[in-house]
């Protein structure tokens, strides 16, 4: 992926419906920072710099779209950038924002709002308004992810993701499964690379990073009701972050509970 | 530090310049504040000399969690709750736990208090060094951002730095990942930190001291505007140590509640043309975060602590909103000092208890802690299931929404009088609203 062709890269970060989370990660591992930025000529982030500049080449898009105005500033920010990033599982899935879409918008608004009037749409990901060059999920985004990332665009090579699952680092850090202490975990089927966080501290993953490429749904689904785990704790899980929605059968969908 | 690479305090004298004509009609909108968290709008309009209208207003999407929450597991909501906010996660998830476990009646083993108390240190660590290093000090130095001082300023830089990794690597060793932990859940925390790393831990908290040192001379250096609004401060206090998870709720008027009365003391309301609600209490505006914690709670603070507060001229009752800057400094001295004993601690605990097994069960109550930015409530109902039935949460910047607003106001009308021109005007708005360190994000959640 050649696509830029200048030593420093004009980059721009921009926040939408979301937590500002994986912006926050541009500014961790503070140790390597000065070094990261660096590579960066940074053209807009508002979060941290008063200058907006909209001559950027790449543009880092956090959260999701829930309003008119978001759309219309998305769309500008797309004809701009030559590397439009999904930076985030919200970005990228829809994340737990999503899980407002599963309730009625009306019941929604008066439930916080009482009668004010406000303006929301059910929550998009970016790929539901604009074509996306490149995703880096994760909830956070991981910064050493973002970094081989920002360095293989600033070389100008080959940029992957793990196509394999997070259990195949679990199992390299020599943690206890989950299974084994009578837990789901979506380790089996989410994308690596993020050095299995969640397992490692002995909470289930949830699959912030979206479905891993070649899994075996069936064995997983399987493995669960084989073990006589609970159906609904399963359907909280794939449900979290909207990224298994589309793969998952229709008895497991979460969708069923709440109808 | 050497006094040479402090920053020229002098480039603040530019608010005083008046080379630029002073005009009698303006209207400032200022759209989308940068070097906040979130999206917030100044409007300013003066006709004829005089302030017509200041207002502030939040413009964020909101993402209505206390929707999302119904229904949901109580071992799963802390993971959800975190989500409100990519600084104060850790917060979040355990307001949301103490409420559970208030609400289910779970006591997670002294092991996990401990840890838990050691991850929020760490939190406020981390969010207070990005909050005076990233966001304040270009204000200060007239440049946009921390960048251009990366090169000029490279000591102050690496002070500000060093202070923000120690914070990140406090709340990773506690809770598995400084940003979204991990292992922060209901009945104590789901993973003993590592000794190594907390031996580890104390010896770069005692590297990094000099650090601190160095962040205390020169944030002392800073010349802050001379404004004053008086105010009412809300806090936690528990009388014995300096306010994190629980207590009782308070205020500089002298109002005193219980952490389930949370309701009268935030008094929560809607405010036309802001997606944050904003609240009240006993004035039309009242203020929390670190310079509301140490106006109600200062004699708790670490001596080192107290000292720095002193020579910074910070003394209770401070009505001055740009010493929550100061305050967040002297927490920080504060969090430095605790933080070793705590990690000392942990090391001589056998941390083979650290969570309690509970059965969900139907309760309602409030969990309440001081995040960064404030006091910070989580309020649920649970079924028989241990499912959330209704979910409020009232956030630190919801609290100030409404002093901030005020204060723009006064600011504004302040400099007006001081025959300030519109550009100086903008600058002092907007650096009395960062002086909060505003989480817009998370007052709209």
């Amino acid at each position: 992926m050649n696509l830029i062709n200048t030593m420093k890269l004009k980059i721009a970060s921009f926040d939408f419906t979301c937590c500002e989370g994986c912006q926050l990660q541009l500014a961790n591992r503070e140790s390597h920072l000065t070094d990261f930025f660096e590579l960066l000529d940074v053209r807009n982030f508002r979060e941290i710099s008063s200058e907006r500049h909209n001559d950027y080449d790449i543009a880092l898009i956090e959260g999701n779209i829930s309003r008119e105005d978001e759309v219309e500033r998305l769309l500008k920010i797309r004809q701009q950038a030559k590397v439009l990033v999904a930076f985030g599982t919200c970005a990228c899935f829809g994340g737990v924002n999503s899980m407002k879409n599963r309730f009625p918008l009306d019941d929604t608004i008066k439930e916080v709002y009482g009668n004010m009037a406000i303006e929301t749409l059910p929550i998009r990901k970016i790929s539901d308004l604009v074509n996306v060059d490149l995703s880096i999920p994760g909830c956070p985004v991981s910064k050493e992810e973002v970094e081989r990332i920002i360095v293989s665009l600033a070389t100008g090579s080959l940029i992957t993701l793990p196509k394999y699952p997070v259990c195949v680092e679990c199992k390299q850090e020599l943690n206890t499964c989950l299974f084994e202490l009578g837990e789901i975990c979506l380790g089996p089927i989410t994308r690596a690379g993020c050095n299995a966080v969640c397992p490692a501290g002995k909470t289930a993953c949830l699959g912030c990073r979206g479905p891993a490429e070649e899994i075996n749904m069936p064995a997983f689904l399987e493995l669960v009701k084989e073990r006589g785990l609970s159906q609904h704790d399963l359907q909280e899980k794939l449900a979290f972050y909207n990224a298994f929605e589309p793969i998952a059968p229709d008895e497991t969908s979460i969708l069923t509970r709440y109808q | 530090m050497k006094r040479q690479s402090s920053l020229d305090i002098n480039n603040l004298t530019r608010v005083e310049d008046h080379s630029l004509p002073l005009k009698r009609e303006f209207s400032l909108d200022i759209h989308h504040l940068t070097r906040v968290e979130g999206h917030g709008d100044i409007h300013i309009t003066v006709r004829d000399g005089k302030l017509l209208d200041a207002r502030w207003a939040v413009v964020e999407t909101p993402r209505f969690f206390e929707v999302m929450l119904q229904g949901m597991s109580a071992e799963r909501v802390p993971f959800l709750t975190s989500r409100i906010c990519g600084i104060c996660s850790i917060s979040h998830a355990l307001a949301s736990i103490r409420a559970l476990e208030r609400a289910m009646d779970i006591v997670p083993p002294p092991a996990a208090e401990h840890i838990r108390l050691l991850a929020m240190h760490g939190e406020t660590l981390q969010s207070h060094a990005l909050h005076l290093f990233f966001l304040i000090v270009p204000d200060f130095a007239g440049t946009s951002s921390v960048l251009p001082l990366i090169q000029s300023h490279p000591d102050i830089v690496r002070a500000g730095l060093q202070l923000k990794e120690l914070g990140n690597e406090i709340s990773t060793v506690t809770t598995g990942r400084c940003t979204h932990p991990v292992s922060l859940v209901v009945g104590g925390v789901s993973k003993a930190p590592d000794k190594q790393r907390l031996l580890h831990l104390c010896t770069m908290i005692q590297e990094r001291k000099p650090a601190m040192e160095a962040a205390c001379v020169f944030f002392q250096s800073l010349i802050l505007p001379d404004f004053v609004r008086e105010t009412e401060f809300i806090s936690l206090s528990n009388g014995l140590t300096y306010p994190a998870i629980g207590g009782q709720l308070v205020s500089t008027d002298g109002v005193i509640k219980d952490e389930n009365e949370y309701l009268q003391m935030t008094n929560e309301y809607t405010a036309e043309g802001s997606t944050s609600k904003f609240t009240r209490l006993s004035r039309n505006s009242s203020a929390a975060g670190a310079l509301a914690r140490f106006n109600n709670n200062h004699h708790l603070l670490h001596p080192k602590a107290q000292e720095v507060a002193n020579r910074s001229g910070l003394k209770s009752l401070c009505h001055n909103p740009f010493m929550n800057n100061i305050a967040q400094l002297v927490e920080c001295v504060h969090i430095l000092e605790d933080a070793e004993k705590l990690v000392n601690s942990l090391l001589d605990m056998e941390l083979s208890e650290i969570k309690s097994n509970y059965e969900p069960k139907a309760g309602v109550a409030t969990g309440a802690v001081e995040a960064p930015r404030g006091i910070l409530y989580h309020h649920f109902e649970t079924d028989n299931e241990g499912r959330i039935v209704k979910a409020n949460c009232i956030i630190p910047t919801t609290q100030n929404n409404a002093n901030i607003h005020f204060d723009v106001q006064a600011i504004a009308e302040q400099a007006l009088m001081e025959g300030k021109n519109d550009e100086e005007i903008t600058k002092l708005c907007e650096m009395v609203v960062r002086s909060y360190d505003p989480c817009i994000s998370c007052s709209v959640h």
